[in-house]
């Protein structure tokens, strides 16, 4: 059951990147297609599952002091094998990805679960901890570049959806168009935090909500 | 005028947050407050322009010759992390007021992907070492008039009257995209 509630915490409670504000780079940068984020957050579960159960198993090896750069050097390593394997099975996407498959190393989320759980627990949570928070950042940047996808080009998944007479909205699939459609989703999740703990606790008191609503949503604070 | 014309086109027309999309979690992060955002513009544009140029060594002397291309990735973010600890000892020792302006940002920046974006681009654009240092110093000025915009912008937030649920990240975000739109309108241009 507690390993259960390891997982499935990435998928709801702690989902990146709208619970945890880490891993915007990515987030807005290569959901320009469905495909594109599907693709960028499959190479993001790899990664971080695997950092996850290395840096979980070699914990008590590593001196204190130099774990962060360990950290690093694992992600690096992961990191490369998946170029390597996108270069070998799946060119266009490496090259649609660009930077962004080496900037994987640096994607706040690795390092974060790697220091904040993968170094103080055992190897079956870590892995799963890792399997959850990946799996919920790869839904999380699908629904995004769904979003933008089907407003900016009018298909989904390379699938044409309205025929042709439709003007497609193309900032949307521009870079302004993820930090608004990304602030936009931000914004419905407060409102539907807000409105749950309004339900559960049946308060009227407007402004004790505002304390138990930023309590239970730390979405106002980057890291 | 050569030199000019590619440190607008590496400030405005090609600006590092606001058209390539690195660096946004310090963008986010330390944009509330102008001195904060002061001073971490100021440590990344030291660490990239140090990096670019050790990663741009290290390409052309050690990677290219014996054919280790593949641990690009690794040796360049070993190189950050390395180079991150060393600035930090030395400016700690050196110049300490500096140190305690720039010191709490420099952890930070090992983990911002503008510093090793910055050195990966460089390379597979190929620069040699001149352009590849006028690049860093172009793109870090960049990410500093970003930041300098957002938090002045952000201040300038705290008095106005925004809805509870856009509060804090929300109205960045969507403040960010507007000056992204604004930026983005330079992109036709040619110099």
């Amino acid at each position: 059951m507690n390993l259960w509630k390891e997982f499935s915490k990435g998928l709801w409670e702690q989902l990146p990147p709208f619970r945890i504000l880490l891993g915007l780079c990515p987030t807005l940068a290569v959901t320009t297609s469905a495909e594109n984020g599907l693709g960028m957050g499959i190479a993001v579960i790899f990664v971080l599952t695997l950092s996850n159960t290395i840096v979980s198993l070699v914990r008590d090896f590593i001196p204190k002091k130099v774990r962060i750069a360990c950290f690093i050097v694992i992600a690096a390593t992961l990191v490369t094998s998946v170029e390597l394997l996108m270069q070998a099975y799946t060119y266009t996407l490496y090259q649609q990805l660009g930077i962004f498959v080496p900037l994987i190393v640096v994607n706040c989320i690795i390092l974060g679960r790697a220091e904040a759980f993968a170094s103080k627990n055992p190897v079956i949570p870590s892995f799963l901890d890792g399997l959850g928070i990946g799996i919920g950042f790869a839904c999380s940047l699908v629904v995004i570049a769904s979003i933008r996808e089907v407003l900016g080009k009018g298909t989904w998944f390379g699938i044409s959806l309205f025929g042709e007479n439709f003007e497609p909205f193309t900032i949307m699939s521009e870079g302004p168009g993820g930090f608004i459609v990304l602030g936009i989703l931000l914004m419905a999740m407060n409102i539907s935090s807000a409105y749950s703990i309004k339900k559960k606790q049946h308060i009227t008191d407007p402004s004790v909500l505002v304390e138990k609503g930023q309590k239970s949503t730390p979405l106002t604070n980057v890291q | 005028m050569e030199l000019l014309e590619f440190f607008i086109l590496a400030i405005f027309v090609n600006n590092i947050i606001l058209t390539q999309y690195l660096g946004l979690c310090p963008f986010l992060g330390t944009s509330k407050e102008k001195g904060v955002a002061f001073g971490m513009s100021g440590a990344v544009i030291v660490v990239m322009l140090i990096v670019a140029i050790v990663t741009w060594c290290l390409q052309k002397y050690l990677l290219t010759p014996y054919e280790l291309d593949y641990l690009q990735t690794i040796f360049f973010i070993v190189v950050i992390a390395s180079v991150v600890q060393l600035l930090e000892l030395f400016l700690r020792k050196v110049i300490p007021p500096l140190y305690k302006s720039l010191g709490i940002f420099l952890p930070l920046i090992t983990t911002n992907c503008a510093v090793l974006g910055v050195a990966i681009s460089a390379q597979r654009k190929e620069y040699d070492l001149e352009t590849t240092i006028y690049f860093a110093i172009g793109m870090g000025l960049g990410f500093a008039l970003a930041l300098a915009l957002m938090s002045g912008l952000r201040e300038r937030l705290r008095i106005a009257h925004v809805p509870r649920s856009l509060e804090g990240t929300p109205v960045a975000l969507l403040i960010g995209g507007i000056m992204a739109l604004s930026f983005l309108a330079l992109k036709g241009v040619v110099l």
